[in-house]
C-alpha cells in the first residue's frame, strides 16, 4: 500500500488544499518499508497535490479537511481517501496501514508538546 | 461581559451561545477547544462533545493560517480582529465565513482564551457578486430549454418553506441544485447539511440523522445530536431517500408532521425547525407501487417537485458543457488545448451519456490528459465511446436508450469510421420505425432535434 499523509509539523495537515507537505511511504500491512519521503510543496495548492498523488501512483491518502470536487477526483481515481483525519500523522499512517484507520478518525494521543503556532 | 457572565453564575453558557445566530467557539490559551454552540457544530460537522480539548483550528479549518497564527496574535495583543476567510467542513463543503476573534479576559483582566464568531457570509450578495462561486463545483450550466425550466423553478423553491423532491438520473447536478436553493433560500446563512440515505445500515442512519442518548445502545458512550439537530434553522438534504428502509421513513414522516422526534433512547423529545430537501435517482412512484416507499412520506415529500433532465436530452448542452470543462482542465493541467476536431466533437455530442455531466466531466479531463495536440482528436477520446453498447443507460429512462446495433459486430477498419457507419444504421431504422417522423426519432435516439438535424446533413439523410 502506497500511501500519502498531508502533513503540518507532527500532525495530519488541517486541510489539503493548504497542506504544506506531505508524506509517501508504503506499508505492507504490518509495517512501514523503506524510509518515508517528504516533499515540501512549492505552494499549497489541491490541484497540484491531486497531480502528484496521480503521478506517485498512491493507492490510500490521509488529510484533513478537503473540498468535495478533489475528494471525488481522487476516489474515481481509485484512491482510498481517509479524510477529516485529525491527531498524529505517525499514529495515522500506522494505523492505515493494518487497515485501522476510517475517515474522521480524531486520534486519541495528540502531540501535547508541539508549539500550536 | 459582567463577571458572572463570563464565569456562568445563574446562566447557562451553552444555552447563551446557542441563542447566537452565528457559530461560536470558545478557546483555551493553548488554543484548545472548550465549546462551541449549536450554530457551529452544525457548520463544522462536530459535536462539541466530541471535539473538547482539540485545537480548534483542527475542528474549524479555516484558511487564516496553520496552526490558529491569527488566534495566536490576539491572544499576544489583545486586540480583536475581523477576517474574511474559509472552512472547509466535514461534509467536504467549503464556506466563506468573516472570523471575529476576539480576547476572552477573567475578573482581573487577563486574558485565558478566545471567543470566536464565525459568520457565514457565502449567501450575501455582495460575496457571491465579488467572488462569485470561486469553486466551479458549485456551478450549474445549461443554456438548454430544459434547464432555463429548471433555473426559472429555483428562485420560486428558494421562496417558500416546503419540502422539495428532487429527481434525475445520477451525475445531472441534484446536490448543487439542492445547495443553491438552500443558499438562496431564507435558511442560507445557517446550516445545510447532506446525508446519504443509502450509505449506512439502518441503525446508523437512524442514529446519524436523530442523534442518540448515551448508553442507548454497546457503544454509544456519549450523547450524540444527530444531523437534524445539527441542521437546526438550515436545511437537511436527505440524498438518496427511495433507499431509506421503511421503519425510518416512519420516523421521518412524523418529524415532518410534528417538527419533533425522540433521539434513539432517548424519552424526551426534540425540536427542530428545519427544511427537508430531498433527492433520489429511482422513480419514487414505482418504489411506492411496489410497496418500498410509504405512500405518505412521498406525498409528504412531494409538495414541490423538481425533476433534472438528463443531459441526452439537453439540447445544446453537451457542447456548450464540453468546451467549458476543456477549458477548466486545459487551465488544471496547463496545457494548450484550444478546442475539438470536427470529428471528436460529433462523437462526442452524439455520446448518450449515462452517467451525465459527471461522466461528460470525466470524459473531458481524460481526453485533456491525453492530448498532447492543439485539438482533442478521436485518438484521445476513451474507448468505450466507440462501442455503443458498452455503457448501460440507466433503468430509470430505457425509452431514449441507444438501440445496440448489429453492425457492432462486425466492425473493420478504423473505430471512428465503424461509428460513423453504425450511427447511420442507427438513423436509418429510427426513421423506419416511426415512419419518418422525425421528432419522434430524435426521441428514440435520445436526441434532441436540432441533434438529429445535424446528424442526417452530416450523413447525406436530409
Amino acid at each position: 500500500m502506497k500511501i500519502l499523509i498531508t502533513i503540518h509539523a507532527n500532525s495530519v495537515a488541517q486541510r489539503f488544499d493548504l497542506a504544506p507537505e506531505v508524506l509517501i511511504a508504503h506499508h505492507d500491512g504490518y509495517q512501514v518499508v523503506d524510509e518515508p519521503r517528504t516533499i515540501i510543496m512549492s505552494r499549497p495548492s489541491a490541484e497540484e497535490l491531486c497531480n502528484l498523488i496521480i503521478k506517485e501512483n498512491i493507492t490510500t491518502v490521509i488529510c484533513g479537511g478537503i473540498e468535495e470536487r478533489h475528494y471525488k477526483f481522487l476516489v474515481w481515481k481509485q484512491i482510498n481517501v481517509l479524510d477529516s483525519v485529525i491527531g498524529d500523522y505517525l499514529t495515522a499512517l500506522h494505523l492505515a496501514g493494518r487497515g485501522k484507520l476510517s475517515a474522521g478518525a480524531i486520534l486519541p494521543s495528540l502531540p501535547d508538546k508541539e508549539d500550536p503556532v | 461581559m459582567n463577571d458572572s457572565l463570563l464565569s456562568g453564575e445563574g446562566y447557562n453558557i451553552a444555552d447563551i451561545l446557542d441563542g447566537f445566530p452565528h457559530g461560536v467557539a470558545i478557546l483555551d490559551n493553548d488554543l484548545r477547544l472548550v465549546t462551541m454552540n449549536r450554530f457551529l457544530e452544525g457548520l463544522t460537522g462536530y459535536s462539541s462533545v466530541d471535539t473538547r480539548g482539540i485545537y480548534g483550528d483542527s475542528i474549524i479549518r479555516s484558511n487564516l493560517g496553520n496552526r490558529g497564527q491569527i488566534f495566536q496574535q490576539v491572544l499576544t495583543t489583545g486586540e480583536p480582529v475581523v477576517l474574511e476567510g474559509d472552512i472547509i467542513n466535514r461534509g467536504r463543503r467549503r464556506i466563506i465565513i468573516q472570523f471575529t476573534i476576539s480576547p476572552l479576559r477573567d475578573h482581573l483582566d487577563r486574558i485565558i482564551g478566545l471567543i470566536v464568531v464565525l459568520e457565514d457570509i457565502s449567501s450575501l450578495p455582495s460575496v457571491i457578486s465579488t467572488q462569485g462561486f470561486p469553486d466551479d463545483s458549485t456551478e450549474i450550466l445549461g443554456h438548454s430549454l430544459k434547464m432555463q425550466e429548471v433555473f426559472e423553478l429555483m428562485p420560486l423553491m428558494a421562496r417558500t418553506d416546503a419540502s422539495i423532491l428532487i429527481t434525475g438520473e445520477t451525475g445531472t447536478g441534484k446536490d448543487k441544485i439542492a445547495e443553491a436553493i438552500h443558499k438562496t433560500s431564507k435558511r442560507g446563512r445557517h446550516p445545510f447539511i447532506k446525508i446519504n440515505c443509502g450509505a449506512l445500515p439502518e441503525s446508523l442512519l437512524e442514529s446519524e440523522l436523530f442523534g442518540h442518548i448515551k448508553g442507548a445502545f454497546t457503544g454509544a458512550v456519549k450523547d450524540k445530536p444527530g444531523m437534524f439537530k445539527l441542521a437546526q434553522d438550515g436545511t437537511i438534504f436527505l440524498t438518496e431517500i427511495g433507499d431509506m428502509p421503511l421503519p425510518l421513513q416512519v420516523k421521518l414522516l412524523s418529524v415532518l408532521d410534528d417538527r419533533e422526534f425522540f433521539p434513539v433512547g432517548g424519552d424526551k423529545k426534540v425540536k427542530v425547525d428545519v427544511r427537508i430537501i430531498a433527492a433520489t435517482h429511482r422513480s419514487l412512484r414505482e418504489e411506492v407501487e411496489q410497496g418500498n416507499f410509504r405512500e405518505d412520506l412521498f406525498y409528504r415529500l412531494n409538495v414541490l417537485h423538481m425533476h433534472l433532465p438528463p443531459l441526452r436530452e439537453r439540447d445544446g448542452d453537451i457542447r456548450f458543457l464540453l468546451d467549458h470543462f476543456l477549458r477548466e482542465f486545459t487551465k488544471r493541467l496547463d496545457k494548450k488545448i484550444n478546442g475539438f476536431t470536427a470529428r471528436s466533437i460529433d462523437l462526442l455530442t452524439s455520446y448518450n451519456y449515462p452517467g451525465n455531466i459527471r461522466e461528460l466531466r470525466n470524459i473531458v479531463e481524460y481526453c485533456a490528459n491525453l492530448c498532447q495536440d492543439d485539438k482533442i482528436r478521436t485518438e484521445h477520446l476513451p474507448k468505450y465511446l466507440f462501442d455503443p453498447s458498452t455503457p448501460p443507460v440507466p433503468a430509470q429512462d430505457q425509452t431514449s436508450r441507444i438501440p445496440p446495433s448489429s453492425a457492432s459486430s462486425q466492425q473493420t477498419g478504423s473505430p471512428e469510421k465503424d461509428w460513423l457507419a453504425i450511427e447511420k444504421d442507427m438513423i436509418v431504422q429510427a426513421l423506419m420505425k416511426v415512419h419518418g417522423n422525425r421528432s419522434k426519432a430524435a426521441k428514440e435516439l435520445g436526441w434532441g432535434r436540432t441533434t438529429l438535424w445535424r446528424k442526417l446533413s452530416l450523413h447525406n439523410l436530409s
